[in-house]
């Protein structure tokens, strides 16, 4: 799978980023001298740090399909420093931990969750995932509705060993809004629990949930073909609008008036920001293939995809990942044609699979999920190894965000994103006994200290519990 | 845009009507089949035998254990190095009752919010046991469920049944098998608003019945307790006719209609089940208070997600309780203390448990029961969780659900006598990458196979062939 440019691109304009003002013309303005700030709610996250820690004894499952028996990893400033085997040493006062042949594997991504933007409890005045008020809203920014203390990141830290996730907007629109990626840290904001120099994402979505949202107030769309005319007036006018803005940015002239909505699309199209598109059915997945190719922007995941099993060769020519469940179905038509074998077929047709939640308890079990897959596809003749289905876990998923240069795989200098495990990942009677994020050990089964309590959850009744 | 929603025939789902007996749908093979060498889960609780043996015939468990003689003449199937249990009974679902649950009217008979009728409602003539949803269940060694009706207008849902997942066309093991009402948040909201207001309904609607049943007032008085709720399950096998006709007479002063008032009359007579949702502490207690003003109703609990913090109170009681196994977010304010380690609490303090997926895409994911179980024995490795032992686990989608539905004797384990509902598994059942390899409902071999094992098949491969795909058949 490719890795987008988008990222290094996008640090160089945050480089040369100012607010849109100041400008100092000398002799005459000079072409392109005004540049929208692409990063105003920057990400405050500074890791936690902790002792230069020494895992040995693990089988390590490396997350890019790598696997190693009495493994031994070492984390040292927040960074793995070593992957290796029995012989790694461990320096100077390093904590060193005998993992008496658990596992160790990347932290768990999770490309497709509401936590923040649907917290729990689940009230009306807690329901902020969905500006359903027009099917165009690529203004809107999830990261803005995400509330910090909902208990759910926390479960998803100490049961699920998630480290990194993606926040959505939902999908009754077919713009539905800029995505954001969190690591999984306690944070009084947003912005301290941002994902330093993730790209952003778009999330899109056909199907049933727009045209079910609009046509029932009786507005477009109110079919599929009202979708995808909707969708495709919305990218011919970010095409105008991105070569007014190429064109003021070459030659200068008059400003042209800044449309956030149409920033973000000029985003996708420029390769900055990374499109996920919430897509059930094969048919509609090709339908927005060549929407992406008309308009000349990248796809970088097909979110829920039931069917992609019926075109996973379109995902893997066009390089599109499948964000899939493993046993989702039917819950509405377009999940009618769901089957256990998805992930599986879809790895084995050479496409990107990755295990996703959508949901603030399934984000508590996705290796379960995976296991159920890998499982699943053993029956029906496609074998996949413990260590390659850990890619649709964490280095799958980090590419899809455009992070994998950080994040995503024991490989040294990533990040120090990491979870050890009871037992095998696998299996359905293993949680998580530690995890790190970025070097920090955030969770401990052993020692309810490391247990993360949300400001919601103090003085109530359950406070502190193991959950 | 869709049509506006109307008063539709399937909104009056079976109004009592039924002449049918205890049991419909007994289908029984007259085959004799012994398992060999397996693994052996009785189901009751106890751990596996290895190298157990299991006789089935005329639709029944003969025995089930180590040194079961093979009687002449039976098909001898070897499960060596297989797990064989009894077949996974859905604590709490709504199985059967909807094929798409969203965007699909006419395939959805969960929803009765138009319906003038509401504790009279059965869900029995709902049922389809041709849904792909049951074929799925089958698919995954789910042989039973109970099934609620999901409440409209009123508080209380009406007559859920227990049913099989056998392919053929008697899906009912038993109508009418309790009634369902909504106590807490879910019930307020239906009631006008608010917990106060559904206590009155409540207790309104069982004041109707009683009338209705020319029964007594006879609420404990002063200081006598509340007897623990005996073990048995009641179940009045046929309705009485007779409080549909004109010359039962009723008071004026009425809200519910006859039909839903003849329904709860065998609920305040103690002789048909009284399954009540609630999660929170506090309703716990208030229902379970009820029973000072209706000394004879027979409750179990559904939900119960704060239960571990009146564990001792709900012990003392003698209800069961039916609880979503993995509820650990506080996902709404009546759930507040909700953790993992509640049924594992519950166990502890001697509270009679089952599983059921609660308001947990009930119609469709029953087949994860046993993943969920799987994850409360994993519980026994955190330290400061209450987790539960493997066979304790096990029975928990098996004999447990049953026996909180007065069916204990009928389902839910291998013990002789015990109908011959029974899976062949390729590995331990409570883990993730096990599954049925056979499956037995009344002693009948089921197919595995479905609507999504026949996607399967067709898309193994994308390649282009001398026809479309749709002549893969």
């Amino acid at each position: 799978m490719r890795t987008k440019g988008g990222l290094a691109r996008l640090a160089a304009v945050i480089a040369v980023a100012g607010l849109s003002a100041c400008v100092a013309p000398k002799e005459k303005p000079k072409p392109g001298a005004i540049r929208i700030n692409e990063n105003p709610f920057p990400s405050t996250y500074h890791p936690y740090g902790g002792v230069p820690t020494l895992i040995r004894n693990a089988t390590i499952l490396d997350g890019e399909g790598g696997r190693i028996d009495n493994g031994s990893i070492l984390l040292v400033n927040g960074k793995i420093e070593a992957v290796g085997g029995a012989d790694l040493g461990a320096p100077e006062g390093a904590a060193v931990i005998d993992a008496g042949g658990k596992y160790v594997t990347p932290g768990i991504i999770d490309v497709h969750s509401h936590l923040g933007d649907y917290p729990s409890p689940g009230t009306a005045s807690h329901s902020d995932g969905n500006e359903a008020t027009s099917p165009a809203r690529p203004e809107v920014w999830a990261e803005h509705s995400v509330w910090p203390q909902d208990p759910g990141f926390s479960r998803a830290l100490a049961n699920g060993g998630v480290t990194s996730l993606q926040i959505l907007p939902g999908s009754a629109n077919l713009f539905g809004g800029r995505s954001v990626t969190l690591k999984n840290v306690p944070a009084r904001t947003m912005q301290g629990m941002k994902f330093p120099g993730a790209p952003y994402g778009l999330k899109m979505a056909c199907g049933e949930n727009p045209k079910r949202v609009y046509g029932s107030k009786n507005q477009m769309p109110q079919t599929r073909m009202g979708n995808i005319a909707y969708v495709r007036q919305t990218w011919a006018k970010a095409v105008e609008y991105d070569r007014k803005w190429d064109k003021y940015e070459k030659v200068g002239g008059e400003i042209p008036v800044r449309d956030l909505a149409m920033d973000t699309l000029r985003g996708v199209l420029d390769g900055k920001i990374l499109v996920h598109n919430h897509c059930y059915r094969a048919d509609e997945m090709a339908n927005m293939i060549d929407v992406a190719k008309e308009f000349g922007y990248r796809i970088a995941s097909f979110q829920h995809g039931v069917e992609a099993y019926k075109v996973a060769d379109l995902m893997r020519e066009n390089g599109i990942c499948g964000a899939l469940w493993a046993d989702w179905y039917g819950f509405k038509m377009e999940s009618y044609d769901a089957i256990n074998e998805n992930l599986a077929f879809v790895h084995n047709a050479g496409a990107c699979a990755i295990v996703h939640s959508d949901d603030a308890n399934g984000i508590q079990r996705l290796n379960q999920e995976a296991a159920k897959a890998i499982a699943a596809g053993r029956r029906a003749g496609v074998n996949i190894s413990e260590e390659v289905a850990w890619t649709w876990l964490s280095s799958n998923s980090a590419r899809s965000l455009g992070i994998f240069d950080q994040t995503g795989s024991l490989k040294a200098g990533k990040m120090a994103d990491v979870v050890l495990w009871n037992g095998n990942p696998f299996s359905a009677y293993t949680r998580p006994d530690k995890v790190w994020i970025d070097g920090a050990l955030l969770y401990d089964a052993a020692n309810p200290k490391l247990r993360p309590v949300s400001d919601f959850e103090l003085g109530q009744p359950g406070e502190g519990d193991v959950k | 845009m869709r049509p506006a929603r109307r008063l539709s025939p399937i909104g009056m789902i079976g109004i009592v009507c039924g002449l049918a007996g205890a049991f419909i749908g007994y289908k029984a093979s007259a085959q004799t089949v012994a398992i060999t060498n397996g693994t052996v889960v009785i189901g009751d609780g106890s751990e596996p035998i290895q190298g157990g043996t299991v006789v089935v015939r005329n639709g029944r468990i003969v025995a089930a254990g180590p040194g079961v003689a093979i009687p002449g003449g039976a098909e001898v199937i070897d499960a060596n190095g297989k797990w064989v249990t009894p077949g996974i009974v859905a604590g709490f679902s709504r199985l059967g009752l909807a094929e798409v649950d969203l965007g699909a009217d006419g395939s959805d008979d969960t929803d009765t919010g138009n319906s003038p009728f509401s504790a009279a409602i059965d869900v029995t003539p709902a049922v389809n046991p041709k849904a792909s949803t049951i074929a799925v269940s089958r698919t995954d060694g789910v042989t039973r469920a109970v099934v609620a009706p999901v409440a409209g207008r009123s508080i209380f849902a009406g007559q859920g049944a227990v049913i099989d997942t056998g392919d053929d066309m008697e899906p009912i093991l038993r109508a009418r098998a309790f009634q369902f009402v909504e106590m807490g948040e879910g019930g307020a909201g239906r009631a006008g608003g608010s917990r106060s207001s559904t206590f009155v309904l409540f207790r309104n609607a069982l004041r109707e019945a009683r009338d209705l049943g020319g029964l007594r007032y006879q609420p404990l008085t002063g200081r006598q307790q509340i007897d623990p709720q005996q073990a048995e399950v009641p179940y009045e096998e046929q309705p009485n006719p007779n409080l549909l006709s004109r010359d039962a007479r009723r008071s004026e002063d009425v809200l519910l209609t006859r039909f839903d008032a003849a329904a709860l009359v065998p609920v305040v007579r103690g002789r048909q089940l009284l399954l009540v949702h609630v999660e929170r502490a506090s309703d716990i207690l208030n229902v379970l208070g009820l029973r000072r003003e209706f000394p004879s109703l027979k409750i179990a609990l559904v939900g119960a997600s704060e239960g571990w913090t009146v564990a001792d109170r709900i012990a003392d009681s003698g209800v069961w309780v039916i609880a979503s196994a993995l509820n650990d977010l506080p996902a709404s304010f009546e759930m507040l203390a909700a953790t993992q380690s509640n049924i594992g609490r519950m166990r502890a303090a001697g509270v009679k448990v089952a599983i059921g997926t609660i308001d947990d895409d009930d119609t469709r994911d029953v087949r994860n029961q046993r993943q969920y179980a799987g994850n409360l024995v994993a519980l026994a490795k955190v330290p400061g969780a209450a987790g539960l032992s493997w066979g304790e686990a096990f029975a928990m989608i098996s004999s447990r659900p049953a026996e909180a539905v007065g069916l204990g004797r009928e389902i839910g384990s291998l013990a002789t006598g015990r109908r011959g509902d029974v899976v062949i598994w390729s590995g331990d059942p409570l883990e993730l990458d096990s599954a049925p390899e056979a499956v037995w409902i009344d002693g009948v071999r089921q197919p595995l196979d479905n609507h999504q094992t026949r996607l399967r098949d067709r898309y193994r491969s994308l390649e282009r062939k001398a026809l479309p795909e749709a002549y893969r058949k």
